[in-house]
């Protein structure tokens, strides 16, 4: 196990935008998807196929990566049905950190029909930080069942982990400060109408880094 | 939320957040290993002044598949008199380190003492006071209806769907028996009508309490026209106390000539069951008096749900625990992520 | 015995008897000497209590208090009860019988007076039980009460109600023979079995058993056509439904000789300060609702009741600090009751102070026969009366501290809140129990 990025990345740096208020886009909306390609391809690669793969999203965000995630499978390999392979772990019940924050909603946990026993699971996040919420989801998959492998796919790896948790394919490595915060957009969840507030404009895409305010604040997951 | 007393307590969002974070327990109940870490480190102290054994091994289930640890005390009502026990007992759990307390209190009011009166800075959560309010009771029955009857397809359709986010809109609800003696039923009237549910309390003129004109709900002393007009989707039989219904032993002060009439005008029996539309569910808090307020026939019936109850008790009593304990209680906001 | 010289002579400069025009009122020799002008010049062996823009009333009587002594001294003693009386602006106080042991014999009822005449601070007609042991079953001894050195006028069970028809008619027959008035607490038994609060909206949420007006109402009904029946004048103890004033109402009319008691805490407070399970406010008879309230204060303003009783009961810390179950019923009120009184009465302009005088102390006191005599109290504000008086500042404002009253115990609904009017001072016989707000402390047993 290497401690860097499992796979070389080659994709071309970004050209940062700064926005008005101190937010800088990092990724866009064809770097996002781009990654996702890749990533799906090295998926496939690493695992020689697609058999027996269960791609798990963490909510909010691994959800969305996950289905998207599925469809490129099934784009690579025929005769995969996307909705077969889907799943969504909520690990909110296993974090270390409940008391620290007010209490958290408790997300769904759907399962694709076939289960995980015996299954290659790639757990879908869309940021990798401390690694705590993948402790987490490493506890709540030892109590749901008992898969062959574990793997992590992450979108962005902004670095600062706290514990010996190494993702197998990352979107972009962005090393970061810890006063900074990443966030990610999505349409599916941050898309109008559910998603941004009232801003009148069509949400795409984006990983964005702007500077975290001074105050202690639980937006954020490490 | 820092306690759990009433159901008149919770608001609407309240209560649909019990009622998803407890769909989301139950699914986690049905797996082989059925533990989850989340409380762990924390102290539930069940504290049952009147004896429950069904609430409190409900209890104590929800609390240890949260891998909290759980300390029971029992305390009957003949040792412990006077109310200064349960001030020295309440501070004997503080020294203790109890993060909750559980409290059946025979009465009213006890667990409202004990959360405001400065002994204990535990979340205080109402098992049963007196005739006051049994809030985890109402709930898992709103959970239970919820899953029963909420989300259906088209008419005839046996298919649920997911109610995750959903009230109780449009459910009529029949509640049958003792009104003016049970907590269950006061906690069902304000957590129902909250839910958008709407309520029929049916019972003899005896059980129904002065002032019941100002719930929101309506009432009515006959059971068969109630069943027959307003078709309900769920009824609800409450325990009755044989020791009430009797003509002799409470001397003039009997709420009932005898139990026999009772059954007979305001039992659920066969017939009864046989007036009720298809998809309705028949509910009971337990125990029940097979025979007496609900014939064997309709208690073993498909469409009796009571069993699910207690499986659905354990559940709600998980979320309860949850949301009262895992979060940090002095940032209390929407909280909803 | 006899009042003293070595009491100093008073001048009460510029207080307002009643209300009315300002005076000086003279105390000498345990009597009112003088009406002067006001602020007329003073003698040089008189000493001036400067009474400018302070009401002088008669000294309050109360015709119902608990003492708690002999039996529960953990909760008041007659020392500590009197002395709140006296700090209340009282002159005398009827002592309750639901003492342990019961006073229902001369001797205890003899030791009761005898303690309170040491002490000192007001005088103390103890009551005497209707019943042995309170039980309801047996007439006590209540000629013997009368005869005694106590020489008891009132009679109750208070606390328990005479519920027998046939105990109550005996009693009220019996007492005719010396002018003695049976006190009733009107409280049907069966029908409030396990009762904790009124019965009504608010009990019905609570979950709390009810204590339905009807029980109150229906032994009054009883009781005045009882009394009319044999002739006898009855004293009905803290009215507080409607319904009661109601009858009362019908029954002077009848030309019923019955007289009538409310609280001040039935004046002013409701059942839904029970909302909050605080057994501070649980009380028997039980606060009612506001309409009730309404309904007291215009039967009190219209003379349908005649006085106002404080029903002061005070109880040790353990016996309220729990659930509202198991708490004791009661609340003490000799310290509050002029200010209530002022504020939901006389401040809102249904009464004045001669109005307040009659209710707190002349009608009592013709109530409890104590009104004649040397010992005589509820007398006139007039020249040749005894000198008890009492001073109150009607403007100014005090909040309420259940903490550090003069009474031993602390459960006084009224804490944290602003009470009008406060007593200055308070004389019996001349001699003063009361200076500047704050009790005359006085060696136990010298008699002055």
């Amino acid at each position: 196990m290497s401690s860097g990025p499992a796979v070389p990345s080659s994709e071309p740096t970004v050209t940062p935008e700064d926005t008005s208020d101190g937010v800088t886009t990092v990724l866009g909306e064809a770097e996002i998807a781009r990654a996702l390609t890749r990533i799906a391809h090295e998926v496939v690669e690493r695992n020689k196929g697609a058999r027996d793969l269960v791609l798990l999203g963490i909510p909010t965000r691994g959800v969305p990566l996950a289905e998207r995630l599925a469809e490129r499978l099934a784009t690579i390999e025929p005769g995969l049905v996307p909705a077969d392979v889907v799943g969504e772990l909520d690990v909110t019940m296993y974090r270390d950190d409940l008391h620290k924050h007010p209490v958290r909603t408790i997300g769904a946990t759907r399962l694709p029909a076939s289960g995980i026993d015996g299954k290659i699971v790639v757990l879908v996040d869309d940021v990798l930080f401390s690694g705590r919420t993948i402790r987490a989801a490493l506890d709540a998959i030892s109590d749901i069942g008992r898969p062959r492998a574990v793997q992590l796919a992450a979108l962005v790896d902004r670095g600062h982990r706290e514990l010996p948790i190494r993702p197998d394919y990352v979107g972009k490595n962005l090393p970061t400060s810890l006063s900074e915060r990443v966030s990610v957009r999505l349409v599916e969840t941050d898309g109008t109408p559910d998603g941004a507030a009232g801003s009148g404009q069509a949400v795409t895409d984006a990983v964005l880094i702007s500077q975290r305010p001074t105050s202690t604040s639980s937006e954020g997951t490490r | 939320m820092k306690h759990l007393l009433s159901t008149a307590d919770l608001t609407r969002a309240d209560a649909i957040r019990i009622l998803d974070t407890a769909a989301q327990m139950a699914a986690t109940q049905s797996r082989e290993i059925k533990k989850l870490p989340t409380l762990r480190g924390r102290t539930v102290v069940n504290l049952f002044f009147e004896d429950s054994t069904r609430t409190r091994i409900s209890f104590e289930t929800a609390a240890k598949r949260l891998s909290a640890d759980v300390i029971n005390f029992s305390a009957k009502g003949s040792s412990v008199s006077k109310g200064e026990s349960l001030k020295d007992t309440a501070l004997t759990l503080q020294a203790m380190g109890a993060d909750a307390v559980v409290i059946r209190h025979q009465a009213s009011g006890a667990p409202h003492t004990l959360a405001h009166a400065g002994w204990v800075e535990a979340a205080v959560v109402n098992a049963g006071d007196g005739m006051h309010q049994h809030p985890t009771q109402a709930l898992l029955d709103a959970f239970t209806m919820r899953r029963h009857l909420v989300g259906r397809g088209a008419a005839g359709s046996a298919v649920v769907g997911d109610p995750t986010g959903q009230d109780l809109a449009g459910l009529r609800v029949a509640v049958v028996g003792d009104v003016l003696h049970s907590r269950v039923a006061r906690s069902n009237v304000h957590l129902l009508h909250t839910l958008g549910a709407q309520v029929t309390l049916v019972a003899p003129p005896t059980l129904v309490p002065v002032g019941v004109e100002t719930w929101p709900c309506d009432v009515s002393y006959h059971l068969d026209e109630v069943l027959a007009e307003t078709a309900p989707d769920a009824v609800m039989m409450l325990r009755v106390q044989r020791e009430r219904m009797s003509g002799s032993g409470a001397g003039g002060g009997a709420f009932f000539p005898n139990p026999l009439e009772y059954t007979r005008n305001f039992g659920l029996d066969g017939r009864r069951l046989a007036l009720l539309p298809d998809h309705t569910i028949v509910m009971h808090p337990g125990p029940m008096n097979r025979g007496l307020e609900i014939s064997a026939e309709a208690a073993d019936s498909p469409r009796a749900v009571i069993v699910e109850q207690v499986a659905n008790g354990v559940a709600v009593r998980m979320a309860v625990l949850y949301l009262l304990l895992a979060g940090d209680a002095s940032k209390e906001r929407a909280g909803l992520e | 015995m006899s009042e003293q010289t070595t009491n100093p002579t008073y001048v009460l400069q510029g207080a307002a008897p009643l209300g009315a025009d300002p005076v000086d009122l003279v105390l000498a020799r345990g009597v009112i000497t003088e009406v002067r002008a006001a602020n007329s010049p003073v003698g040089d062996d008189e000493t001036v209590v400067d009474a400018t823009g302070l009401v002088a009333l008669p000294g309050l009587v109360d015709l119902h208090t608990h003492l708690r002594e002999p039996g529960r001294e953990d909760a008041e003693t007659i020392v500590s009860g009197t002395r709140a009386a006296a700090v209340g602006g009282f002159t005398a106080v009827h002592a309750m019988a639901n003492t342990t042991p019961v006073a229902d014999t001369a001797g205890v009822v003899e030791q009761v007076w005898r303690i309170g005449r040491d002490a000192g601070w007001v005088d103390v007609h103890p009551v005497g039980a209707v019943s042995v042991g309170l039980d309801g079953h047996q007439l006590a001894e209540i000629g013997a009460m009368a005869d005694s050195a106590a020489r008891v006028r009132v009679f109750s069970d208070d606390g328990r109600c005479v519920w027998d028809p046939i105990l109550m008619r005996r009693a009220l027959e019996y007492v005719k023979a010396f002018d003695g008035v049976v006190a009733q607490h009107a409280q049907e038994p069966r029908l409030t079995e396990g009762a904790q609060m009124n019965e009504g909206v608010v009990s019905a949420e609570l979950g709390l058993a009810g204590w339905p007006a009807v029980a109150e109402e229906a032994i009054i009904a009883r009781d005045v056509l009882l009394a009319e029946h044999v002739g006898s004048r009855l004293h009905v103890c803290h009215l507080s439904t409607a319904g009661s004033v109601e009858i009362i109402r019908w029954a002077k009319g009848r030309g019923i000789d019955v007289t009538a008691e409310v609280t001040p805490h039935h004046l002013v407070l409701t059942d839904e300060l029970a909302r909050d399970y605080d057994p501070t406010f649980k009380v028997n008879p039980p606060l009612r609702t506001a309409a009730d309230v309404e309904a007291v204060r215009q039967g009190l303003a219209d003379g349908t009741i005649d006085i106002v009783a404080t029903d002061h009961a005070p109880h040790t810390r353990e016996d309220k600090d729990c659930e509202w179950a198991a708490a004791a019923f009661g609340m003490t009120g000799l310290e509050t009751a002029l200010s209530v009184v002022q504020q939901t009465m006389v401040d809102t302009g249904r009464m004045t102070w001669a109005d307040v005088a009659r209710v707190l102390s002349a009608a009592p006191a013709r109530i409890g026969r104590i009104d004649q005599g040397p010992t005589a109290q509820g007398r006139p504000l007039e020249v040749g009366e005894p000198a008890n008086v009492v001073l109150v500042d009607p403007a100014a404002r005090r909040v309420v501290d259940g903490r550090t009253q003069a009474t031993a115990s602390t459960n006084t609904p009224f804490h944290g809140r602003e009470l009008p009017g406060r007593v200055v001072a308070t004389f019996l016989r001349g001699r003063a129990t009361v200076l500047a707000g704050a009790p005359v402390e006085q060696v136990v047993g010298v008699r002055s």
